[in-house]
């Protein structure tokens, strides 16, 4: 897994509450039996539907930052939500909330996702989508995030900090765990 | 202290639980599919690491699979690779595959109930949102990446933090035509689908105690439609008599005395939950989604609802120009071009005998095209033992072979562009049925009823 250093960058606003990861990565991409070339299918459905959506105009779509509103990533379990935006070239996701397994499944990935209060994330949407050259600022060692003259500290899992910021993995920890598991095998009966 | 379900069963399975650390929690099933599971493998083979415990696995195919009688042959060659990927995956590996032909293949959430691999009291995970299904039997059980997968194979545990816990109760005695599917879109539209967020949801009542295993395991599979990691019922006769005598099950003296250890599994009487609501079901009707997420859900006999109320209005407006309907429109009489009986929600052998109860001596109106197709080939044997696929085909209705079929288009079956489907899935998200088709979800009565007359109607409306 890819370390992971502060960096600036131009942001992608995707003015929506509850995208889930069927916008994401839609089904019919999903037949691949390798984590790769999915990137180029991020939000595929909608980039088709909508000429004017976010990732179709050339002066945001080099973002690494996804800004987005509450329950990003609801809906399906597919990890090839958080393939997809990595490999298009996203970094981190910053919402006001996420859903459970894709917050679960981006961290294993190495995606950065940051969770801010609401009235923060709607003020910063309308600022970028008023002006694509605002870049933002995360220093994930220091937990700050900074935009269009701003900054906040944000809670971060000091686990995942720590893997994140060392690039680990949670198979080598689980795996060192072995004797403990064992242990806890030998007092189960199913 | 007074415990419920949900951390007594978590707190069961817990092996470390370090300050400052997530949760190293223990899991005892895991089921595959084609979808979520090849990488898992090419992770372990690349890093040479044994599968922990193989008798913890089960793999089944459903979501790639064409549905046709010709199954055996897929067209699509990317689908026809990822499906032989997994059963290789299993040949060099040992592990259980029930592959088409096999008299078990299925969806996997229907395939592991129904064989028994799915008891009380157990963690399963699955590459699949939807396995909060087996939750029904009071197990805690929950949809997973490939990452957590690849876990789980490696070292028969996950990291998790400990959900927080939701009460979820339905109170009262709905109308005649109002099904567990109805009971669960109610909850998501009250709630709204990130209402379940970072919870466990524990299911109580007596609507829920005099459900029948079916119609928990719809309830319970919609969970995470409302953001929700699992959805579970305790355990009790119903449970009991559903999993008896079935292939994994313990058998005699290890059955009686598992029984004992289940009844233990219910909630303490006055156990804190971090989350509570009551539903009150008195007279309510039969629900269907209007718009594009499951929380776009109203009673048949109310109108489309307005930009004020309470969802997120830009969701709103795409919404109805998405399905081409209108604020204070009527949902009941517009026309219908596809029906789907089936999916991991409503594809078990209940669904299909209301559905043919329906059309028993009835047709599909000329203009629209009915798929039914059972979640499993157990559920089409079963369907065909009762004499269920000659109502089917009499009606001019579709029965085909088991797997996930028209619920995701990832496979042949698709609702075409422009086309409007009456469908028992779990999504009406945009394009999930195939590229600019719209989904209205429902029962299998209503969705029955809807194919009958040809526009969306209720069973009442026959």
């Amino acid at each position: 897994m890819e370390k992971f250093d502060t960096f600036n960058s131009k942001v992608i606003p995707v003015d929506l509450d509850n995208v889930d990861t069927d916008m994401i990565i839609p089904a019919q991409h999903l037949k691949s039996v390798s984590k790769e070339g999915f990137g180029e299918h991020l939000f595929s459905n909608l980039r088709q539907m909508y000429p004017d959506f976010i990732l179709n105009r050339p002066e945001y779509s080099t973002g690494q930052i996804l800004l987005s509103k509450s329950n990003f990533g609801c809906g399906s379990s597919r990890e090839h939500a958080a393939w997809a935006i990595q490999q298009y070239g996203i970094k981190a996701v910053v919402c006001s909330s996420f859903g459970d397994i894709f917050f679960n499944n981006s961290a294993k990935n190495g995606l950065l996702l940051i969770t801010l209060p609401e009235e923060t994330i709607n003020k910063w949407l309308a600022l970028s989508l008023a002006d694509s050259t605002l870049t933002m600022n995360i220093n994930l060692e220091h937990q700050t995030i900074s935009f269009a003259g701003e900054t906040f500290s944000f809670n971060y899992d000091e686990f995942r900090k720590h893997c994140l910021l060392k690039g680990l993995d949670d198979l080598d920890y689980l795996l060192s765990q072995t004797a403990d598991i064992s242990a806890y095998e030998s007092t189960r009966s199913i | 202290m007074k415990q419920n379900i949900i951390n007594k069963i978590w707190d069961h399975h817990v092996v470390q639980n370090k300050p400052g650390f997530p949760t190293t929690l223990y899991i005892d099933r895991i089921l595959l599919h084609e979808v979520t599971s090849a990488q898992a493998f090419a992770e372990l083979k690349k890093r040479n690491i044994p599968i922990r415990n193989k008798d913890h696995l089960l793999a089944t195919i459903d979501h790639s699979i064409p549905t046709d009688k010709n199954r055996a042959v897929i067209a699509d060659e990317i689908a026809r690779t990822q499906v032989d990927t997994l059963r290789r995956n299993c040949q060099e590996t040992g592990v259980t595959i029930y592959d088409i032909e096999s008299s078990h293949q299925g969806i996997v959430h229907v395939v592991g109930p129904e064989l028994g691999f799915t008891l009380p009291g157990t963690t399963i995970i699955c590459g699949d949102s939807h396995t909060s299904t087996h939750g029904a039997f009071g197990a805690l059980a929950f949809g997973v990446g490939t990452s957590e997968i690849t876990h789980a194979m490696a070292s028969s545990c996950i990291l998790q933090s400990k959900p927080k816990t939701f009460k979820v109760e339905f109170t009262g005695k709905p109308s005649k035509y109002f099904t567990a599917k109805d009971a669960i879109l109610k909850l998501i539209s009250v709630i709204g689908i990130g209402g379940g967020q970072g919870c466990v949801i524990e299911y109580v009542g007596e609507y829920i105690r005099e459900l029948s295993m079916e119609g928990r395991m719809t309830i319970c599979n919609m969970s995470i439609e409302c953001g929700a990691r699992a959805g579970l019922v305790a355990p009790d006769a119903t449970t009991f008599a559903y999993l008896e005598g079935r292939e994994y099950a313990p058998k005699g003296a290890a059955w009686e005395k598992a029984k004992t250890e289940w009844l233990k599994l219910v909630s303490d009487a006055d156990a804190d939950y971090d989350q509570s609501i009551t539903i009150d079901l008195t007279d309510a009707a039969p629900m269907l989604t209007w718009g594009i997420n499951p929380e776009h859900a109203i009673a048949i006999n109310e109108t489309v609802p307005g930009l004020d109320s309470g969802s997120d209005k830009s969701t709103l407006e795409k919404a109805y120009a998405y399905t081409g309907l209108h604020a204070g429109q009527n949902l009941a009489g517009i026309s219908v071009d596809y029906v789907f009986v089936g999916s991991c929600t409503n594809g078990r052998i209940e669904d299909l005998r209301a559905v043919a109860s329906i059309l028993d001596g009835r047709k599909v109106a000329p203009h629209v095209t009915m798929y039914i197709v059972p979640g499993s080939e157990q559920v089409l044997a079963q369907a065909k033992a009762e004499g269920l696929d000659k109502i089917f085909a009499a009606a001019g209705a579709d029965f085909r072979m088991p797997g996930c079929s028209m619920c995701l288009a990832m496979n042949p079956d698709k609702v075409p562009e422009g086309k409007r489907c009456v469908s028992t899935s779990n999504r009406n998200f945009i394009g999930r049925q195939g590229p600019n088709s719209i989904t209205h979800l429902a029962s299998p009565q209503t969705a029955a009823a809807s194919a009958v007359l040809g526009y969306v109607a209720s069973e009442g409306d026959l």
